[in-house]
C-alpha cells in the first residue's frame, strides 16, 4: 500500500491576513520576525488572501529537476528534504515547482522550503482565525491500508456513493474475528452479501429480516462467547432496517446491553429499493413517496433522531460520524469497537445519496463536509460515564442554503420549508448542547454489568 | 541476444524522470538503463561545481544502486550504444553485443561543439559535459595560473568563475557582443558581465579566435583582433549539439537533435526521444526547436515514459519554453520565457527598471494580456509559476497592473486561486 502523507491545508475565506503564520515560521526557523524568510507566505488577493507554500508533492518535480541530489522525499514522512551540503545553489528546483513552495532567500543566500516542523507545523498553531490545517488524516491510510480488506474486490455501489469506503475501513479496523449482519438494504444490494452462493466478504456474513439484525446477533454473539470465543458481532444496515421496521429489536438488543457493534449508514430514506422516505428523511426532502408537485413538495414530517434516541438507550457508547471527517469517524470506530465488547455500541454514518438525493457523484464528501459546515449533522459521542460531547464543533456555522442548494431533493423548497429546517437545525443543536452542558447526568446508570 | 521490455538509452535527467514514470505505471516488465560513464547516473548541470570542489564528486549521484534494486532496474555502466536497429527492436553496443527491446527512449544528450578553429584539434584542451570531464579539469587546476575559457554561454560562465575563485587568470572569449546572449539582453548581460570583470575575470566579447598554437603544454590563442592570450589551460564551452551520429542508417528521424512529436514519440512506433537530444515543437515557436535544459528534460522525459507505459493520463507536451536559472557570485539571474524580438508585435507590452546601485534588473513582457517572458537579475519571483503561467496563458485580466507592479505576489496569488 502506498504512503498517504501530512499536508497544510488553506482555506481562504477564513485567512484575515494577520500574518501571524508568517511570523512564528520566521522564529521557528530563523529566530527573526522577517516574514521575507517564513517558509509560508500568505500574498494579498483582491478583498481576501492566498497562499503559497510547498505541498510536499507526492510526486515532486523540484527533487527531480535537483542536479545535485540536495533534494530528497523522505518516504516515511513525505516531507521533501533539502540538504545543504549538497545544494549547489542552481535554482532549478524553483523552476520545477509551481507553487512558489521552494523559493530563493537572499538572506540565507539559499533556497528555503517549509519542513512542516518535524510534524507540529509552528504556522498551524499560530493561526487563530483556522485558516490553517494541519491535515493529518495520511496516518490513517497508512495504518489501515496494510491491514486486509474484508470485502471482496468490485462491489457495485452506485458511483460516488460512500458507503463502500465505510464498509471497507471498518472491516479493516475490526479485522477477520467478525460476524457481519447486512440486513436489506444498500449494503447487501450492492453485493456485500455476495451472489450464487458466494459471499462478497472474506468473512462470514449473512442477511437478516429487516426486522430482526439486532436479535439475531445478539444470538451470535451469545453462541461465540459461550463457546469462548471473542467474535465480535457487527451490523452494517441503512437507516430504514434501524430506525423503522428493524427498531425494535435493535431497542431490545440496546436495552439488554448485547455485545454488538451496530453500524447504520444514514442515507436518509430507502434508497436501494427506489428512494422511499424513511424515518431518518429530513423534512421538505423528495423522496419517490414523498413527491413534490402541485400539493406536495416533499415531507412533511422531521427526522427522529435516532443517534439521540439510542443515548437514551444509555449504551455503552453511541456516536455520530462524516466520511468528510476520516480522523474523527475513526476515533470513534476505535471506541466503538472496544464499547461493543463490553456492552451495545451504536454508530451512525452519515451517507450522502448521490443517486437518490441528486447531486453529482464526485461531490459526495464535499456533501458530507457541507452538511457538518451548516449543523445539518453535527458529529458528536457519548458513553454513559462522560456523557455527552460534540467531537467536532461548529461556532460558525455556514448558512444552511449552501448545503440545501447542493442537493437535487431539496430543490424545490420554498422560503418557509427552509425557515422550518432552520428551526429544526436550531433545535436539534440546542438540544445537543444541552446533553454537553448536562454532563453525567444521562449516565447515572453508568458501569452497566 | 538479451532481451528488454523498456530499454532507456542514457541515465541522466530525461532517462531518469522517463524511468520514475514509467515504474508508477508499470511496476513490473523489465526496464534497463544503459549509460556510458561507468558511475551511477548524475547530472551535467552539477560538473562546474565538481570543478570548484563544492559538490564531492562520489555524492552528486542522483540514484543509488538500491533504487535500480528497489525498482527492478537492470542498471549497466560502460554501455555505449553505436547503434540502432529499428527492424530488428535492437541496439548494438560498442563491445558489439546487442539487446532487443520492445520499446526504446532515446535520452543521450548532447556533446561539446567545436568550433573549427585552426590549431585546436592539435591542442590539449578541455571540455565538461562528462564527470571525467570534470574531474580532469579540477585535476589541473591546482597547476595552472592562466586559462582561457573559449565560449560565454551557462557552462563557460559558470567554469570561468569557479576557475577565477580558485585563484586563475581567467579570460572569457565570446562572440557575441554579450555574454548569456541566448537567456538575457544586452542590459542584464551587462550587470553580470560587471560582476565578472569586478571579481577579475577578463571578459573579451564580440572577439573570436582566428588560430591556437600550442606552447608546451600550454597554448597560444591569436584573436581576430590581433590580441594574442596564453594561457596554461583551455576550456572549450561553445556550445553543446545532440548525440545522433549512432541513429545513421536506423531509419529514425534527425533535424539537428532527434525529430519527436507530442508524446515525444519518434517516427518509428516503438522509439521514443527525450532531453537535450530530442527536437521537439516549441511553446513560442512552429518549429520543433532543441530546447536543452534540464526542466525540460524532466517533463519530456515524464511525458515519454508515460507514453511508453502506456499510462492513459498521458499528456501532450506543451512545448518548450525557454528558461534558465544562473547563480554567479553569490547573485543570480532567471529567465523564463521569450522577449518581445520573438514576438508578433502587435499586443506587446514591455516593462522594464533597473537599478544599477543594487545590480538588480527585472524585465517583463506580456503578449495580449498573457506573460510571455520574465527576467531578473537579483529580482524576487518564481520562476516555476511564471512557466505554468505562461503554459496555462492565464489572461492578467485586472491583475495586469497589479503583476506589473508586483510579480512575486500577484503571481502567488494567481496560483494559489487558479490551480487549486
Amino acid at each position: 500500500m502506498g504512503a498517504a502523507y501530512e499536508t497544510i491545508h488553506f482555506k481562504a475565506d477564513a485567512c484575515d491576513g494577520c500574518n501571524d503564520c508568517m511570523t512564528a515560521c520566521a522564529q521557528a526557523k530563523t529566530q527573526t520576525d522577517d516574514h521575507l524568510q517564513s517558509r509560508i507566505q500568505i500574498v494579498p488577493s483582491g478583498e481576501g488572501f492566498e497562499l503559497a507554500i510547498c505541498r510536499q508533492c507526492g510526486d515532486p518535480e523540484c527533487v527531480l529537476n535537483c542536479p545535485a541530489a540536495a533534494l530528497s522525499k523522505n518516504a516515511g514522512s513525505g516531507v521533501i528534504a533539502w540538504d545543504g551540503s549538497k545544494c549547489v545553489n542552481c535554482l532549478l528546483c524553483t523552476v520545477g515547482c509551481a507553487y512558489g513552495g521552494i523559493a530563493y532567500d537572499s538572506v540565507s543566500s539559499h533556497v528555503i522550503k517549509c519542513d512542516l516542523c518535524d510534524g507540529a507545523p509552528a504556522c498551524v498553531k499560530a493561526c487563530t482565525p483556522g485558516a490553517l490545517k494541519h491535515i493529518t488524516t495520511g496516518r490513517i491510510y497508512n495504518e489501515v491500508g496494510n491491514l486486509e480488506d474484508l470485502f471482496a474486490p468490485g462491489l457495485s455501489g452506485c458511483q460516488g456513493c460512500n458507503t463502500e469506503l465505510i464498509m471497507r475501513h471498518t472491516l479493516r479496523r475490526i479485522g477477520p474475528d467478525v460476524v457481519v449482519a447486512t440486513p436489506p438494504g444498500c449494503i447487501p444490494g450492492m453485493g456485500s452479501v455476495g451472489y450464487n452462493g458466494l459471499t462478497g466478504t472474506k468473512v462470514p456474513v449473512f442477511h437478516p429480516l429487516l426486522t430482526n439484525t439486532a436479535s439475531m446477533l445478539a444470538g451470535v454473539r451469545r453462541f461465540y462467547k459461550r463457546s469462548g470465543r471473542d467474535v465480535m458481532a457487527v451490523a452494517l444496515a441503512g437507516d430504514g432496517g434501524t430506525a423503522d421496521v428493524g427498531f425494535q429489536s435493535l431497542s431490545g438488543a440496546a436495552e439488554r446491553g448485547e455485545e454488538i457493534l451496530y453500524i447504520c449508514v444514514d442515507n436518509e430514506g430507502y434508497m436501494n429499493t427506489g428512494m422511499q422516505r424513511s424515518g431518518c428523511t429530513p423534512y421538505g426532502a423528495w423522496t419517490s413517496t414523498t413527491p413534490v408537485g402541485e400539493r406536495a413538495h416533499g415531507k412533511t414530517q422531521d427526522a427522529k433522531n435516532l443517534p439521540l434516541l439510542m443515548v437514551m438507550h444509555n449504551c455503552n457508547y453511541v456516536a455520530t460520524a462524516s466520511t468528510a471527517y476520516m480522523e474523527d469517524l475513526y476515533e470513534k470506530l476505535d471506541h466503538a469497537i472496544q464499547a461493543a465488547k463490553t456492552g451495545f455500541a451504536y454508530l451512525h454514518i452519515y451517507s450522502p445519496c448521490t443517486t437518490g438525493w441528486r447531486f453529482p457523484s464526485d461531490q459526495n464528501v464535499e456533501v458530507a463536509r457541507k452538511a457538518v459546515e451548516t449543523n445539518f449533522v453535527l458529529l458528536w459521542e457519548f458513553n454513559p460515564e462522560d456523557g455527552l460531547r460534540l467531537t467536532h464543533p461548529v461556532d460558525n456555522a455556514r448558512p444552511i442554503d449552501e448545503y440545501l442548494e447542493t442537493l437535487g431533493k431539496y430543490r424545490h423548497l420554498a422560503p418557509e420549508q427552509v425557515e422550518h429546517i432552520e428551526r429544526t437545525l436550531a433545535n436539534n443543536l440546542n438540544r445537543i448542547r444541552g446533553f454537553v452542558a448536562a454532563k453525567g447526568t444521562a449516565s447515572a446508570a453508568a458501569g452497566r454489568a | 541476444m538479451e532481451h528488454t521490455h523498456y530499454l532507456i538509452v542514457g541515465a541522466s535527467h530525461a532517462a531518469l524522470s522517463a524511468l520514475h514514470a514509467i515504474r508508477l505505471h508499470d511496476a513490473e516488465r523489465d526496464v534497463t538503463l544503459l549509460t556510458r560513464d561507468d558511475s551511477l547516473p548524475y547530472s551535467p548541470t552539477v560538473l562546474p561545481y565538481v570543478v570548484s570542489g563544492r559538490s564531492a564528486p562520489d555524492r552528486v549521484f542522483l540514484r543509488d544502486d538500491a533504487y535500480f534494486a528497489e525498482h527492478k532496474v537492470n542498471y549497466l555502466r560502460g554501455a555505449r550504444v553505436q547503434k540502432v536497429d529499428s527492424t530488428a527492436s535492437a541496439v548494438e553496443l560498442a563491445d558489439g553485443s546487442k539487446i532487443g527491446f520492445d520499446k526504446l527512449l532515446l535520452a543521450t544528450g548532447a556533446a561539446p561543439l567545436l568550433p573549427p578553429i585552426p590549431g585546436l584539434a592539435g591542442l590539449k584542451f578541455h571540455v565538461l559535459r562528462t564527470l571525467a570531464d570534470a574531474l580532469a579539469l579540477r585535476g589541473a587546476l591546482p597547476h595552472i595560473k592562466r586559462a582561457i575559457v573559449l565560449g560565454g554561454g551557462l557552462i563557460g560562465m559558470h567554469a570561468a568563475e569557479n576557475l577565477a575563485k580558485g585563484g586563475v587568470e581567467v579570460s572569457v572569449v565570446e562572440m557575441q557582443p554579450h555574454v548569456l546572449a541566448g537567456y538575457f539582453d544586452a542590459d542584464a548581460s551587462a550587470m553580470i558581465e560587471k560582476v565578472f570583470a569586478a571579481n577579475g575575470v577578463r571578459l573579451l566579447l564580440g572577439a573570436s579566435v582566428a588560430s591556437f598554437a600550442p606552447q608546451g603544454e600550454a597554448c597560444r590563442a591569436k584573436l581576430m583582433d590581433g590580441t594574442v592570450l596564453d594561457a596554461d589551460l583551455l576550456l572549450v564551452a561553445t556550445g553543446v549539439a545532440p548525440v545522433t551520429e549512432f541513429l545513421a542508417g536506423s531509419g529514425v528521424e534527425t533535424g539537428r537533435g532527434v525529430l519527436v512529436d507530442a508524446h515525444m514519440r519518434t517516427n518509428v512506433a516503438n522509439i521514443w526521444a527525450a532531453g537535450d537530444v530530442a527536437q521537439a515543437r516549441g511553446f513560442f515557436t512552429q518549429d520543433r526547436i532543441i530546447n536543452g535544459i534540464l526542466p525540460d528534460a524532466v517533463d519530456q522525459g515524464r511525458i515519454a515514459g508515460m507514453a511508453m507505459a502506456e499510462d492513459p493520463a498521458t499528456k501532450d507536451y506543451a512545448g518548450g519554453v525557454p528558461l534558465n536559472t544562473y547563480s554567479f557570485f553569490g547573485q543570480h539571474a532567471v529567465s523564463v520565457g521569450v522577449h518581445e524580438g520573438a514576438l508578433e508585435q502587435t499586443g506587446v507590452e514591455v516593462k522594464k527598471q533597473m537599478d544599477a546601485g543594487e545590480n538588480r534588473y527585472l524585465k517583463i513582457v506580456l503578449k495580449d494580456r498573457r506573460l510571455a517572458g520574465i527576467f531578473g537579475v537579483n529580482a524576487a519571483f518564481d520562476p516555476g509559476i511564471m512557466w505554468e503561467l505562461i503554459l496555462r496563458a492565464i489572461d492578467l485580466g485586472d491583475e495586469k497592473l497589479a503583476f506589473l507592479r508586483s510579480p512575486q505576489d500577484t503571481a502567488r496569488a494567481l496560483m494559489s486561486k487558479n490551480w487549486r
